[in-house]
Formats: C-alpha cells, sequence, structure tokens
C-alpha cells in the first residue's frame, strides 16, 4: 500500500495550487456578494485543460485520473467553492455519463468541445416532486418518428444557464416506474428548451442553479444516452461519481478555513497573548486537522478505486457523508474561533461556512448518503 | 528556429537564509523553485513557438534533483529538456557555470539563447553575459519585451534605470530576462500527464565542449567567503513642510549625523 502522490500528480499539485491562489482566491468575496458565475475563471481553466482531466486524450481531454480531478475540485474549492462545483458538474455529471454510456458518435461530437471548455455542461435529475425520490420523474420523453419530444421541468441545476450540454433525465414509460426511465443529450439550442428562474442561494452563489423547461422539446432520436428504460441506473451511478466531486468539494472548504483558522488565531491577541495559545484553541483544531487529513484519505481512496475500476458507490457515499459534515463542522468552528470578526463578510470563513451547507444537500442528502452505506452493510 | 532557455533550480524564497557559521544557503525545509526570471524567459520562448513554430529545448546544471524543473518545463510546453549533471561540475562559481552552459551550447544548434536576469539564490546577474561572451555572442540583458521580425532580427525594449531602451539584434544572440516582464503560463494538465513519460537527456561533463580545468572547483576563481542577510533599513521620517522650511530642515539633519 502507498499513500504517497505520484511525480505526476506532485507536478499537477504545484500547478493547481497556484493556479487557485493566483487566479481563483482574489475572485472568491465578489463573485459570492455579487451572486456572478465567474465566466473568466473557467476560460482560464479551460485553456490550461483543467475542463477534462480524466477525459482520454483521444476525445481530447488530459487523460489524467480521477486522483487528479479531485485534486482539482478540492484546490479550487479551498479558494472559492463556487468554482469547484462548476468543475464538479462539469465533469462528474456530464462529461463522465457521455464518457461512460455514450456511442462512439456521441463521444466524438460531445466529449472534445466539454474538455476543452468551449462547452460546459450540466445534468438535470432533480425536478419539483422527484428530489430525494428520484423515481418520481414527471418529465416525459415520447418518440414522435425521428425525434424524442421532452415536455416537463428540471429544478436547482448546477451550470444551468452556462452550459451547452445537458444530460437529462426523464420518464419514458411511466408504467414500468424505474424501468421506464431514460437518459438524453440536450443541447442549449434545441428547439423548445429554455432556462427559466434562477435561485438565490444561501452559499456557492456563483453558481448557475436555475430551472431547465422543456416545452415539445424536439432533439434527434440519437441523442438518447444509454439504453432505453436505463436512465434511473445511469443516473446513479453517475451521482456515486459526482459524489467523490462534492466530497473533494466539501474537503477543500474545510482546508480553506482550516488555513485562514491558523492564520487568524496566531495574529489574534487576547489576554496578552495569541489566541492560538490557548489550549482550547489547540486541542479544538488537532481535532478538526485529524477529521480533514482523514476526509482526504477517503475521497482519494475513493477516487483510486474509481481510476482502478473497482466498484466504488459505498466509498463515494462515506467520502461525500464524512467530507460535508467535516465541512460544516469545521467552518462553523471556523467562525467561532474568529469571534464576531467571523461573522462578518470582512473575513472568508463566513463565505465559507454557508458555502459548506450544500455539500450536505445536493448529489444526495446525509441521510441518503447513509442509506448507501446502510444497505451495502445489510444487504 | 531553435531557442534555448538556461532555468536553475533555487530555493523558493527571496530571503535566503544563510548559516552564519559558513556562509551557506540553509536549503533545508525550503522547497525547490524554477528560478522566477528563467520561468519569464521561458515564456518568451514559448510564445516565439506559438507564432513561429521555434523548437524550445531548456538545459539546466545542476543536482539529479533539479529534473524537477525540466518536467515542470516540459509540462508548460518545451520540445527538448537536459540536465547536465556530475560531480566534476559541483563548486562551481558564476565563471565555472557560464563556462559549462557555454560547453553545452557549443555542442548544439540555436539562433536564441534566454536565460534569467538573475537567480533568487546566488544573485550574482553573471552568469547569462558570461555565457554570451564566451560563445562570443551579441547580448541584450534585462529584457522586457521582445519582437522577431520571423527571419533574423529580434527587437527587444531593455530596461533601465531611466527608463527604456529599444535595441535590435541578428540571430544569434543571448537575450537575459525578467520575470516582470511576462506572466509565465501555468503547465497544462496534459502535459503534466506526460511529463514523467517524455525524456529528459542526462548529460555528464564529458558531453560537453569545454576543457576540464574550466570547470566545476577547478574552474572557480571565486569561492565564498562570506555571506549575510541585508540588514534592513528602518523606515525614514517623513516632514510636511513648506520649501523653505525643508532646506533648514535637511541641514539641520546632516548636520546632526556629521555627514556635513
Ligand atoms: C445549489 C443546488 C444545486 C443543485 N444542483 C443539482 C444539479 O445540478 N442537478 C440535479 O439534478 N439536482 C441538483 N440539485 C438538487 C439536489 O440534488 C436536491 O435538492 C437534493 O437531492 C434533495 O432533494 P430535495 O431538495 O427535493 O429534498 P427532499 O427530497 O424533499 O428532502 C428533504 C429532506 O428530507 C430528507 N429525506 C427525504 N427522503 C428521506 C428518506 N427516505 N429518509 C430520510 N430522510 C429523507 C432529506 O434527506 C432532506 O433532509 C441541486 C440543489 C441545490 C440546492
Ligand atoms: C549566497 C551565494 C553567493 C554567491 N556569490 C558568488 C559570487 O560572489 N561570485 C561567484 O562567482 N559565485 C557566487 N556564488 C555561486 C554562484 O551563484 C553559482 O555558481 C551559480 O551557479 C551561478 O550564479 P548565480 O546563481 O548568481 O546565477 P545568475 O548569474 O544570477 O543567473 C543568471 C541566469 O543564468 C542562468 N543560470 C545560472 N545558473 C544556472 C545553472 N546552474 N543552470 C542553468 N542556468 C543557470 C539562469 O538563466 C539564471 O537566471 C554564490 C552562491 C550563493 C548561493
Amino acid at each position: 500500500m502507498d499513500f504517497s502522490l505520484s511525480k505526476t500528480e506532485e507536478l499537477f499539485l504545484q500547478m493547481i495550487r497556484e493556479f487557485a491562489e493566483k487566479e481563483v482566491k482574489p475572485l472568491a468575496a465578489e463573485v459570492d456578494e455579487e451572486e456572478r458565475f465567474p465566466i473568466e475563471t473557467v476560460q482560464k481553466m479551460a485553456k490550461i485543460g483543467l475542463m477534462g482531466i480524466p477525459i482520454p486524450k483521444e476525445y481530447g481531454g488530459a487523460g489524467g485520473t480521477n486522483i487528479m480531478y479531485g485534486m482539482a475540485v478540492e484546490e479550487l474549492s479551498r479558494a472559492c467553492a463556487t468554482t469547484g462545483v462548476i468543475l464538479s458538474a462539469h465533469t462528474s455529471l456530464c462529461c463522465a455519463p457521455i464518457m461512460e454510456n455514450g456511442t462512439e458518435e456521441q463521444k466524438q461530437k460531445y466529449l472534445p468541445k466539454l474538455a476543452s471548455g468551449e462547452w460546459i455542461g450540466a445534468f438535470g435529475l432533480t425536478e419539483p416532486n422527484a428530489g430525494t425520490d428520484a423515481a418520481g420523474q414527471q418529465t416525459i420523453a415520447v418518440l414522435d418518428g425521428d425525434e424524442w419530444v421532452l415536455n416537463g421541468s428540471k429544478i436547482f441545476i448546477t451550470n444551468g444557464s452556462y452550459a451547452n450540454v445537458f444530460i437529462i433525465i426523464a420518464m419514458t414509460d411511466k408504467s414500468l416506474g424505474t424501468k421506464g426511465i431514460s437518459a438524453f443529450i440536450v443541447e442549449k439550442t434545441d428547439p423548445g428548451f429554455s432556462i427559466g428562474k434562477k435561485e438565490k442561494k444561501m452559499g456557492i452563489r456563483g453558481s448557475a442553479t436555475t430551472e431547465l423547461i422543456f416545452e415539445d422539446c424536439r432533439i434527434p432520436k440519437d441523442r438518447q444516452l444509454g439504453q432505453l428504460g436505463k436512465g434511473f441506473g445511469l443516473a446513479m451511478k453517475t451521482l456515486d461519481g459526482g459524489r467523490i466531486g462534492i466530497a473533494a468539494q466539501a474537503l477543500g472548504i474545510a482546508q480553506g478555513a482550516m488555513d485562514e483558522t491558523v492564520k487568524y488565531t496566531k495574529e489574534r491577541k487576547q489576554f496578552g497573548r495569541s489566541i492560538s495559545q490557548f489550549q482550547n484553541t489547540q486541542f479544538q483544531m488537532a481535532d478538526l486537522e485529524t477529521k480533514v487529513q482523514a476526509a482526504r484519505l477517503l475521497v482519494r481512496s475513493a477516487h483510486y478505486k474509481k481510476d482502478k475500476g473497482l466498484p466504488y458507490s459505498a466509498d463515494a457515499a462515506m467520502a461525500k457523508l464524512f467530507c460535508a459534515e467535516t465541512a460544516m463542522e469545521v467552518t462553523t468552528k471556523a467562525v467561532q474561533f474568529h469571534g464576531g470578526y467571523g461573522y462578518t463578510r470582512e473575513y472568508p470563513v463566513e463565505r465559507m461556512m454557508r458555502d459548506a451547507k450544500i455539500t450536505e444537500i445536493y448529489e444526495g442528502t446525509s441521510e441518503v448518503q447513509r442509506m448507501v452505506i446502510a444497505g451495502k452493510l445489510f444487504k | 528556429m531553435k531557442i534555448v532557455v538556461c532555468i536553475k533550480q533555487v530555493p523558493d524564497t527571496t530571503e535566503v537564509k544563510i548559516n552564519p557559521q559558513t556562509g551557506t544557503l540553509i536549503r533545508e525545509g525550503v522547497p525547490s523553485i524554477m528560478n522566477p526570471d528563467d520561468k519569464g524567459g521561458l515564456e518568451f520562448a514559448l510564445q516565439l513557438k506559438e507564432q513561429y513554430g521555434a523548437h524550445v529545448t531548456v538545459i539546466t546544471m545542476g543536482l539529479p534533483q533539479a529534473d524537477a524543473i525540466l518536467r515542470e518545463a516540459l509540462a508548460m510546453g518545451v520540445d527538448r529538456a537536459i540536465l547536465l549533471t556530475d560531480r566534476k561540475l559541483g563548486g562551481a562559481d558564476t565563471l565555472a557555470t557560464s563556462s559549462a552552459l557555454a560547453g553545452a551550447l557549443r555542442t548544439m544548434d540555436f539562433d536564441l539563447i534566454i536565460t534569467g536576469r538573475q537567480a533568487i539564490d546566488g544573485d550574482t546577474a553573471q552568469v547569462g553575459p558570461q555565457i554570451a561572451e564566451h560563445l562570443d555572442l551579441p547580448q541584450v540583458s534585462y529584457l522586457e519585451h521582445l519582437e522577431y521580425d520571423g527571419n533574423k532580427t529580434f527587437t527587444i525594449r531593455k530596461q533601465t534605470e531611466e527608463g527604456y531602451q529599444m535595441l535590435q539584434m541578428d540571430a544569434p544572440c543571448l537575450v537575459t530576462v525578467l520575470a516582470s516582464a511576462v506572466k509565465p503560463r501555468y503547465m497544462s494538465v496534459s502535459g503534466i500527464v506526460d511529463a514523467y513519460n517524455r525524456e529528459v537527456e542526462v548529460w555528464n561533463a564529458d558531453k560537453i565542449d569545454v576543457p576540464e580545468e574550466r570547470i566545476g572547483k577547478a574552474g572557480s576563481p571565486t569561492s565564498v567567503f562570506k555571506s549575510f542577510p541585508k540588514s534592513l533599513k528602518p523606515a525614514g521620517e517623513t516632514f510636511e513642510v513648506s520649501p523653505e522650511e525643508a532646506v533648514d530642515l535637511i541641514i539641520g539633519k546632516l548636520k546632526e549625523k556629521h555627514i556635513i
């Protein structure tokens, strides 16, 4: 067993840390305050190949590992969680299902543009009445000659208004239950497709979370992704991968809050000494540091299994559950260590605490992760 | 066009700590990086590659671990990387360093040699100009901006203390570059993935065209007697007074310090 990073991964870490520090961190407060999608950052990411890290070179990607991809989401989120989730949704929820389920034509058509960042990807599963119970899909796809006709709507879709390509889950035969659910590739310019309301959110405020509307949206027949009636499984498998990305996002937020808190508690003096010298600070911070390191190992080992082609569904759920709860705990305590200053927008921990919360909710709530883990335990 | 960029691995700090007893650098615990001016030089080379299809080689003289900056250069997009490493090259001063690098360059084809202006550890800014002298090449130091006519001639903006100069120089030639002149690109992800699968040529002293007595400790007339960090000057005093008062004030201060 080898816990060390490879030389390639070390080189990657050197690059992504510098990129996050110089290009992402300076914008984080503004992106949050103005609820602004950092498109210029995404363009910079695209230029160096970050939008296609684990996509094979033959499809225009960088041919990197999922471990590298996880490191990217972590380091970006350490600076700005909005930027982290843009990459995570794009890579895990759009590129990966095309890579894993697409026909050769679909891969040739979509992956090079997604990997180069010319196109941004998104994933639409959630509906107003189908959240945790994702099987309750009300968006319907009906085959009409050579075209699928989609009707319905999706909510809370990350990258919504900036994406060019959407993986859309819809009901193709209601009588079959989850076996009547299929997946499709929808393009922004398809007739009958439009972007609805944009959410005003507590955290990750720069990520564009929008509604998607399908009104007799017509797409060619060959846009069906994977087999007919296999869309539910495809969505669940996609989320298995996505969860490691979100775990990495949560981990990055936690690390960012640790960095800020170490710095602040060393500088801030009360009772004639740095508050980092109080044993309460030291013991709590030692516990948090231990959790963050454990969280990182869970993320890396889940990605390791994915890279090796081993089953990783429960590992992904554990990574996401633990990282999300660690992020929430670390950021809440980080605000506490900052005192009143931590409650203001003068210090980034305020934003980090708001950003952390979503990691316990999307791509399966923490309750869902527990169901997945228990499901494996008691099978 | 063929370009060779000389890059050096240096400790990542501008405040290099020096062991007061030995006068040598304390390198433990300080991560190593590519010298910032050299990275700027590399960026200029890669821009010329994009515009004119130049072939870019990087060379470093150093310990085997200097391999890391060559991998970084590969990931940034260079075509060829050379590590010049040999015990015989150890203990070199600037003259022996430039002799060795010039010896390597003599065996290669080039139109343009780029070095950094200055290494942040040794700090002498001598190696670039010395290489040009060894190879009898024209040189411009402190380059800020570079244009190429696509054929033979470079138009260069050179920083000076008063402002800048515009100069023209024909290939083959050498320039030394300032880090502040350009923002170096990031390594690409795809370049990183490939970096350790590509070749770094390892050269020893036998491969280069220079007499053995000119390299390493033997070729170094200088030995560092003592190094010390610059002591910081205290912040100056500021006075807001009329010009008349200022004259008296300054004269008073100069007298106080027995300068006049
Ligand atoms: C910012 C943001 C971005 C998002 N991005 C996307 C996206 O890109 N694509 C996409 O498809 N979706 C996206 N979502 C949707 C997200 O995945 C869902 O919000 C999430 O799965 C929860 O669904 P829900 O909101 O309907 O909550 P509900 O399902 O209504 O859950 C409410 C609460 O009940 C609990 N609960 C539900 N069922 C059970 C049960 N059986 N046992 C115990 N507890 C239960 C839940 O854990 C939760 O605490 C996003 C959401 C947000 C807020
Ligand atoms: C603290 C300290 C003080 C020193 N003082 C002296 C001194 O006073 N006199 C003296 O002769 N030597 C001195 N040396 C030794 C000298 O620094 C080294 O020999 C070094 O290899 C070359 O000089 P430099 O670092 O000053 O490089 P600089 O001349 O500042 O470097 C200019 C450029 O030359 C290129 N270059 C330099 N070294 C290499 C290399 N190894 N491989 C590839 N390219 C390179 C780079 O492009 C670099 O940007 C000192 C070293 C130290 C650490």
